[in-house]
């Protein structure tokens, strides 16, 4: 009796636990979305369930004229799918080479990769902007785009390397008795094996430019260059109060699918990350 | 190598490894042309022409660039100068690299056909030689990319710390000068710079332990309640409890900046006001709760991942461990510090220092939720500013890009002393490659 008694209060701890994060995980979301669907702009009229239910603002972000939106929502798809695509590609060919090739300078790239990670991106940024400048890619998508594929070399090559060293090299050596060619034991051998890490790869360079405000910020200027998080960011930077709702509703168009896509793949980010980071 | 020297038993004694070395240096690809590997030698002697060809001038300017940086105002632009210079600086390391591997190619031939080996067949060199190259071919794209993207720009503001780059001394209109490490010195001896340094470098500290800390330590926590077997309800609340590390940072922030906003945040106007009474707490204005409110939306950001990770990790450990502990009468407090904890913490220690590091530079959470602010006397960063938003205003709200430069650069050296201390022990380095 005692123990079932202990048993049940240390349950409605565990639930009440529960049950306070719940609330303050959903609190915030919740209320964002009940603004989003307030019908004044003014935070000091709305509240969090609406008095008058209206989809205004959702409506002026694809209608209006002056809003940009699908354009931010357009230039943040290119950019995120090309960043993951051109990713996968250079990450997968350095790091194969890091980890089945002997080469000049092997050693010094592995750790050159790791103390350029150590510099915030931040301080490269004066210099990013001379440059892309200086060959005339400033305020353009595909200037956007290099910065990104380039920056995520040192990390994700140690990623990727990470996993190719748990892959056995008996595989790539016995195809090469058969006659494989380089290229053929890179593609036909390597690549298959490496998938898991390589989506995972994909689904980084995927999100990494959708969320990212700082570079953006830098390098496009025009309002129908902007990626969706700097065009977000401006809508409540200028005039807070006056435009939260509109921010509210645009940020739910992003955040509800990106959410449900993190949820269904977060398995399968947690053991790409565990497997290729722990063993280094 | 070693079969062909006896296959053929052919010994050339007058071929002779220093002239060929010799001729290699006067000029790349003659040493090849000495073996009798004209393809070889050929291609390299084009390489060497074209480079001198078209890159000599430009080497010229950069190197007397980044000497002088520019003489005369307004004609030379110093920020050009310095780029160009440093592109200089890049292209030689390879040339060098380069001209070293075709002497040390020149005189390792030749000591082989001194020794009686002899040439392959055309067709066989081309092979070797795309067997030796495929692995440049691999990475020489990438490695162009990084050099231009990444390193370039780094060596770039490393060069600005060491210069007198700002708002008052910008070229075109004036020349930059090489300071040394005035800036630096200046950080140190300045009265506002080094409150502002000092304050705002103990609060970055304070962040990175506290926020991390509290990330980790309500992951475990709930990681250790959603692995008890009586728990029902599982997925669902697994899914709840992730939900923050599914929605994109930036909105989330921006929704917690409008929450906390003093005049007509739901925070004071929901829950503080009715229930405490008063005019609320000044969430925006006081830098004492700025920080207790960034803290908590950091922990609110962060611990989901912390969650994710651990509740992997939890379900990996054998269930024989607890039974043998139970059979020795352990309590569930020594259960889990004996059990739980190093199976958790020995699994996912590179990921938490990552967390640490991560949240040294957490520049989004710092700027997007107040800028850093508020403000505060007597020092030229606001009260929350951490050093990496604080080299974000000196960049591009002061133009002060020398200190900024300077300041960026401490924070590398710190973390790659911390980080370098911590990965050296990883397997990566040790595993060798076998081609």
């Amino acid at each position: 009796m005692n123990r079932k008694l202990k048993n049940t209060i240390e349950m409605i701890g565990v639930y009440s636990v529960f049950g306070f994060m719940s609330i303050m995980i959903l609190y915030p979301l919740l209320w964002a979305l009940g603004m989003s669907l307030n019908e004044g702009t003014s935070l000091y009229s709305s509240s969090i369930i609406p008095e008058n239910w209206s989809l205004v603002h959702y409506q002026w972000l694809f209608t209006d004229p002056n809003s940009n939106y699908v354009n931010w929502y357009k230039n943040s798809m290119i950019v995120s799918g090309s960043n993951a695509i051109l990713s996968v590609i250079m990450t997968s060919l350095v790091a194969y080479a890091f980890s089945r090739y002997k080469f000049v300078g092997r050693k010094a790239g592995l750790y050159t990769f790791l103390i350029l990670q150590m510099f915030p991106a931040m301080m490269a940024m004066v210099a990013l902007y001379i440059l892309l400048n200086l060959i005339g890619l400033l305020d353009t998508l595909s200037g956007l785009i290099l910065i990104y594929v380039g920056g995520q070399i040192p990390f994700n090559a140690w990623l990727v390397k990470g996993y190719l060293d748990t892959i056995p090299r008996e595989l790539d050596e016995s195809a090469r008795i058969d006659g494989a060619g380089h290229l053929t034991v890179f593609v036909k051998i390597i690549l298959p094996l490496a998938k898991p890490i390589l989506a995972v790869v994909a689904l980084f360079n995927f999100m990494t430019p959708l969320f990212d405000f700082l570079l953006p910020s830098i390098i496009l200027h025009s309002q129908k260059n902007y990626t969706i998080a700097l065009g977000l960011f401006n809508f409540i930077n200028d005039q807070f109060s006056n435009n939260f709702t509109r921010f509210a509703a645009g940020a739910m168009l992003i955040a509800i699918p990106v959410s449900i896509i993190y949820l269904f793949l977060q398995k399968y980010l947690i053991s790409g990350l565990t497997s290729g980071g722990t063993k280094g | 190598m070693a079969d062909d020297q006896l296959v053929t038993g052919n010994i050339n004694k007058k071929h002779n490894p220093k002239l060929a070395m010799i001729l290699s240096i006067i000029f790349a690809g003659l040493g090849q042309l000495y073996n009798k590997r004209y393809l070889k030698g050929f291609i390299f002697i084009i390489l060497e022409i074209a480079f001198i060809i078209t890159l000599i001038d430009f080497i010229g300017l950069g190197l007397w660039g980044i000497i002088t940086l520019g003489t005369i105002p307004v004609t030379d632009h110093s920020i050009f100068l310095l780029v160009y210079g440093l592109i200089s600086i890049i292209i030689i390391l390879f040339a060098v690299l380069f001209y070293f591997l075709n002497v040390h190619d020149a005189r390792k031939q030749a000591k082989q056909i001194k020794a009686g080996w002899k040439a392959p067949s055309l067709f066989d060199s081309v092979k070797e030689g795309y067997d030796k190259s495929f692995v440049y071919l691999l990475t020489t794209p990438g490695l162009i990319l990084l050099v231009f993207t990444v390193v370039l720009p780094l060596l770039f503001a490393v060069s600005l710390a060491f210069t007198n780059y700002d708002l008052y001394n910008s070229p075109p209109r004036n020349l930059l000068d090489w300071v040394g490490f005035e800036n630096f010195k200046s950080l140190l001896t300045v009265p506002l710079w080094r409150n502002t340094f000092f304050s705002v470098f103990s609060w970055t500290i304070v962040w990175t332990l506290v926020a991390t800390s509290f990330q980790i330590a309500l992951g475990l926590f709930l990681a250790v309640l959603a692995n008890d077997s009586r728990v029902k309800f599982k997925k669902f609340f697994r899914t709840i409890l992730i939900l923050p590390w599914a929605v994109p940072g930036f909105v989330s922030i921006l929704i917690f900046a409008a929450m906390f906003n003093d005049d007509f945040g739901t925070i004071n106007r929901d829950i503080i006001i009715p229930l405490f009474g008063g005019s609320g707490i000044n969430w925006l204005s006081d830098p004492f709760y700025t920080r207790i409110a960034l803290i908590f939306i950091q922990t609110w950001l962060g611990y989901p991942f912390i969650f994710a990770l651990f509740s992997g990790v939890l379900q990996s450990i054998s269930k024989d461990w607890y039974e043998a502990a139970e059979v020795d009468g352990a309590t569930r407090w020594q259960k889990f510090k004996n059990i739980t904890l190093p199976h958790v913490l020995f699994a996912t220690a590179p990921l938490l220092i990552i967390q640490y590091t991560t949240n040294f530079n957490n520049f989004n959470v710092i700027y997007l939720f107040n800028e850093g602010g508020p403000a505060v006397k007597g020092q030229n960063a606001g009260g929350t500013d951490i050093l990496i938003s604080w080299v974000y205003k000196l960049t591009f709200e002061t133009n002060n890009f020398s200190m900024a430069a300077a300041i960026s650069l401490i924070i590398g050296i710190l973390i790659s002393l911390f980080a370098i201390f911590q990965f050296r022990k990883t397997s990566s380095f040790k595993e060798e490659g076998q081609i």
